[in-house]
């Protein structure tokens, strides 16, 4: 009994046994009787009216049990948009229809068009060649900068500026007087480029239809099946809620690509009844790169005003986000709530303002991926500050130094309200574990070598478990962002835990178990966590945006604590104490100042054979739940520092050292922490220098489709990183959490460009830093 | 026109009818059910479908079942011991955190044990560039790469 050393340690993950021997069950693990399969088939085209679609020919095929097209969707409605943004002359963005199977017009490349369905994955591919799509080709445009000029071809009627949305957000009257009294203003212009998720798991999905109830199953690789759920049958089907389960099983990565309702999950339900047989359809990893909503694209014009020490003044940021073709699921929100509220970054800087385009065009819709609109505002803030710290002659440590926000709680003027973080700290460490005073001997040293020696910094902030509704509502959230947790006590004392957040690699078995445990006393073997299936789980509103310890672990701590109450009353009727004589420590109820005690397990076996038991006040039983809701979003920040060498022959960069040092609030178990950051350092690293999506601008077609286009993170593309903790507990949840899963993605970006201009002498250098950008940086206007 | 195809795969021997286009990996998942060999992309590129065919390790996906005929596969099933025991290997992955979706995870255990036969006292960049044919979308490598110098050492 007892695990008093629970918290902080780094106790290897329950569920690696399963992964290890191949046992997990991924979605497509999952075979039904009398399964068909599924294959969709997709618009080659970026832009064009679908004038006809001959399905005779494919139905005609061995094996083919139905082809659907968007004219047999019928009535279904369009993919909803969980998020609405308003313009800032006040009107609502202009939200256009988004078919499950194109109707009439396809608008971009890997569009559905129609579905069809066999006995085999084999005979559905035969039977989607025979498919005659007559297309109509129009024009189309990719880029938002192209999106937004007059004359540009429009996606949707309803919008045919190609405009969304215009965003304000801050005080411009007070930023635009900053600026007309600044000693200087930095400026810059630059991409924050596309990028394509790539979770290695492709997404799938399984739909079972059963006549005998009417009801559905639904297995899908998604990270919050509660979530899918709702939307899918309050807002597109019409189904009622209770007949449908979804079921989100082991998920192999999300990034935020899994989060959302996507149309193949649709069909597949709804077909599911019409042919009523279960339907399974498995992405080609072709069809992922076409079809996973894509994260990041921003064009941006940023500016930093300083007076004459490098203080700064205001900042000023116009960005043309890239949307898609459509509006996924809270794709509007990525580049206005969760990007402009973060400008303020860690410092004091009194004025922002920033106004955000939100654009359509004929590419994969955009949504949120790894950090979502944090990564795209640090790297705002994080390369201006460094630019104008080299403008200013400052030291870029002491120009952050100088500008860090000190006290806590600290209200943006971008509408955050800071609770608590030591900036300086986490700087001061990462100054040492880097050796930056080194630095210059290594600079020296890589010279002789012929090499091109650059360090760089970054200071991030990210905002985490996004809350609370009431607030996010009136931000234009349409849906709550509470979670839920439930504990089953078993009558030997044993545990099961319900939780609505959802493990995709986070191993939430293990740190959500050594909560429990830490926290009743008992050991981690005794306590299993179960997610991902609405037909157990209360509800849930799943993971995404570094939520789930923050949010999803105080739920189940509430639930924990309500036990806790229970078992004393239990305990209390016992030992013939009174209830607030008994105090919970180490898996006892003890009667205060007595040796008078009972175990957790005989507590629960009570509950269960009532014999002895306050039955007049108490029900039997020990299973309860919670939901929460956060008072604030928390705020992990941390501080980068990379180290680059390039060779000036080729403009190849190596990243030679990565130190990373990060506040996370507490850390329950610092093994799976480390782990989380170092993937998203390798997400970070590989926005910097290796991954971008790129579509042709004439033709609209997806050039970086496969993986041979396009250039994910190996191995040998990476150092080993360094990483250190900071802990300023937060203050508003009993575990003193923020959440780690986003913030290597985050805070590395700026701190590589920062360190390749520092190695070439450049004011900057386009993401991904490929050795031919590199190369041409050094070389324009030579 | 479908034709019968005998194969050993994880100590048990198989014979079967598959088409001449079936691939070995879907051979694996769909007829035998042994769904641990994942498939990741089409192109041969992510290494989530590695197996050991006669001993090599070799990406499931890039050969046809009709080519296996006669061959030796072990899949991540067949990798641990009958009563549960973990190959070092596998060991050496749960001990140093080298995975957490899980889902390369098998195709970067199989390659990794057929690599460290091949060179017992790897140094970290060789592990590096060893692995180029396996990718990992979550862990950034660190651990694989710490994974694999154990898991070696642990093999020697």
């Amino acid at each position: 009994m007892g695990n008093m050393n629970l918290i902080g340690a780094s106790v290897k993950r329950k569920e690696d046994y399963r992964f290890l021997t191949g046992a997990g069950q991924y979605t497509d693990d999952v075979v039904f009787p009398n399964q068909t399969y599924a294959v969709f088939v997709r618009s080659p085209h970026a832009h064009a009216h679908v004038r006809s679609i001959k399905k005779d020919a494919a139905l005609q095929a061995p094996g083919v049990v139905a082809v659907f097209s968007g004219e047999d969707t019928g009535a279904i409605g369009g993919l909803p948009c969980g998020w609405l943004i308003h313009s800032m002359d006040g009107q609502p963005m202009k939200e256009p229809p988004h078919p499950i199977l194109a109707k009439g017009t396809a608008r971009h490349v890997g569009d559905p068009v129609a579905v069809v369905i066999a006995e085999s994955y084999a005979q559905a591919r035969d039977a989607a060649e025979l498919l005659e799509v007559d297309y109509d080709v129009l024009p189309s445009v990719v880029d938002v900068r192209d999106a937004v000029k007059p004359g540009a071809p429009a996606v949707h009627d309803i919008a045919p500026d190609n405009r969304c949305y215009t965003w304000g957000h801050g005080d411009k009257v007070a930023v635009e007087k900053a600026f007309a009294a600044a000693h200087h203003v930095t400026k810059l212009e630059f991409a924050n480029n596309r990028l394509i998720p790539n979770a290695i798991e492709p997404r799938a999905a399984n739909a079972l239809y059963n006549r005998a109830d009417d009801s559905y199953t639904l297995y899908v690789a998604n990270q919050n099946p509660h979530v899918e759920r709702l939307l899918m049958t309050a807002f597109v089907l019409g189904l009622p809620e209770h007949k449908v389960r979804v079921v989100a099983p082991d998920v192999g990565g999300g990034f935020g690509s899994k989060i959302f309702l996507y149309a193949e999950d649709v069909v597949l339900t709804w077909a599911s009844k019409q042919v009523n047989r279960p339907i399974k359809w498995t992405a080609e990893r072709s069809e992922s790169f076409m079809s996973d909503a894509h994260g990041r694209d921003h064009h941006t014009v940023a500016e930093l005003a300083m007076d004459k020490d490098g203080n700064f003044l205001a900042m000023r940021v116009k960005t043309l986000a890239n949307l898609g073709a459509y509006l996924s699921t809270f794709a509007s929100s990525v580049p206005t709530i969760l990007y402009a509220t973060l400008l303020a970054g860690q410092y004091k800087t009194p004025a922002i303002y920033a106004e955000v385009v939100g654009t359509f065009t004929n590419t994969v819709p955009v949504d949120a991926y790894r950090g979502a609109g944090r990564p795209e505002a640090t790297y705002v803030v994080e390369r201006l500050v460094e630019t104008a710290a080299r403008d200013m002659k400052l030291d870029p440590v002491e120009i952050r130094r100088r500008n860090f926000i000190r006290t806590f709680p600290y209200a943006t003027p971008v509408g955050l309200t800071y609770d608590t973080g030591d900036y300086e700290k986490t700087l001061d460490a990462a100054v040492k574990m880097a050796d930056v005073g080194g630095f210059p001997a290594r600079k020296e040293e890589a010279k002789k070598r012929g090499k091109l020696r650059g360090i760089g910094y970054s200071c991030y902030i990210e905002a985490c478990g996004l809350a609370p509704s009431n607030i996010a509502g009136a931000l234009g959230a349409r849906a709550g962002l509470f979670e839920a947790g439930e504990v089953r006590v078993h009558p030997t004392g044993k545990v099961t835990i319900f939780t609505g957040s959802h493990s995709h690699g986070q191993g939430h078995e293990t740190t959500f178990a050594q909560v429990v445990a830490d926290r009743l006393g008992i050991g981690i073997e005794d306590v299993d966590i179960q997610h991902g299936d609405t037909g157990k789980i209360l509800f849930g509103m799943g993971t995404y945006g570094s939520r789930s310890l923050a949010v999803g672990g105080t739920a189940i701590v509430k639930a924990v604590d309500k036990v806790i109450n229970k078992g004393k009353k239990i305990a209390a009727h016992l030992m013939e104490a009174a209830e607030t004589d008994i105090e919970f420590r180490d898996g006892f109820f003890q009667v205060a100042g007595t040796d008078k005690k009972k175990a957790f397990a005989e507590i629960a076996l009570t509950a269960y054979v009532p014999h002895n038991y306050p039955l007049d006040k108490l029900e039997p039983g020990l299973n309860e739940n919670a939901f929460y809701d956060p008072t604030n979003f928390t705020y992990p920040a941390g501080s980068y520092v990379c180290e680059v060498e390039v060779d000036p022959d080729t403009g190849v960069t190596q990243v030679m050292s990565f130190v990373a040092v990060d506040d996370f609030g507490n850390v329950v178990n610092p093994m799976i922490v480390e782990g989380q950051v170092q993937g998203g350092l390798a997400q970070g690293i590989g926005q910097a220098l290796l991954e971008g999506c790129r579509y042709d601008a004439e033709s609209g077609q997806l050039l970086t489709g496969t993986y041979q286009d396009y250039c994910m993170p190996r191995a040998d593309d990476l150092p080993n990183f360094r990483i250190g903790t900071e802990v300023t507990p937060c203050t508003h949840n009993p575990l003193g959490v923020k959440g780690c899963g986003e913030a290597g993605a985050i805070g590395s970006p700026p701190s590589v460009i920062n360190a390749i201009t520092d190695a070439i002498g450049v004011r900057d250098v386009a993401m991904p830093a490929t050795p031919e950008t590199v190369w041409r940086a050094m070389h324009a206007g030579a | 026109m479908p034709s019968k195809v005998s194969i050993t795969v994880n100590g048990k021997a198989v014979t079967a009818d598959v088409e001449p286009r079936t691939l070995l990996v879907n051979f694996i998942r769909e007829r035998l059910r042994l769904t641990g060999t994942h498939v990741g992309c089409d192109t041969a590129q992510c290494g989530a479908c590695t197996i050991h065919m006669n001993g090599r390790a070799v990406k499931a996906c890039n050969v046809l079942a009709q080519q296996a005929e006669g061959a030796d596969i072990v899949t991540i099933e067949g990798l641990a011991k009958a009563d549960g025991t973990l190959h070092p290997m596998q060991e050496a992955f749960r001990e140093n955190h080298g995975l957490q979706c899980g889902f390369c995870t098998p195709g970067m255990v199989m390659s990794a044990v057929e690599f460290v036969k091949t060179n017992p006292n790897p140094s970290e960049r060789e592990i590096r560039e060893a692995l180029d044919g396996n990718m990992c979308r979550c862990t950034g490598y660190q651990n694989i790469v710490k994974a694999i110098q154990a898991g070696a050492a642990a093999m020697r």
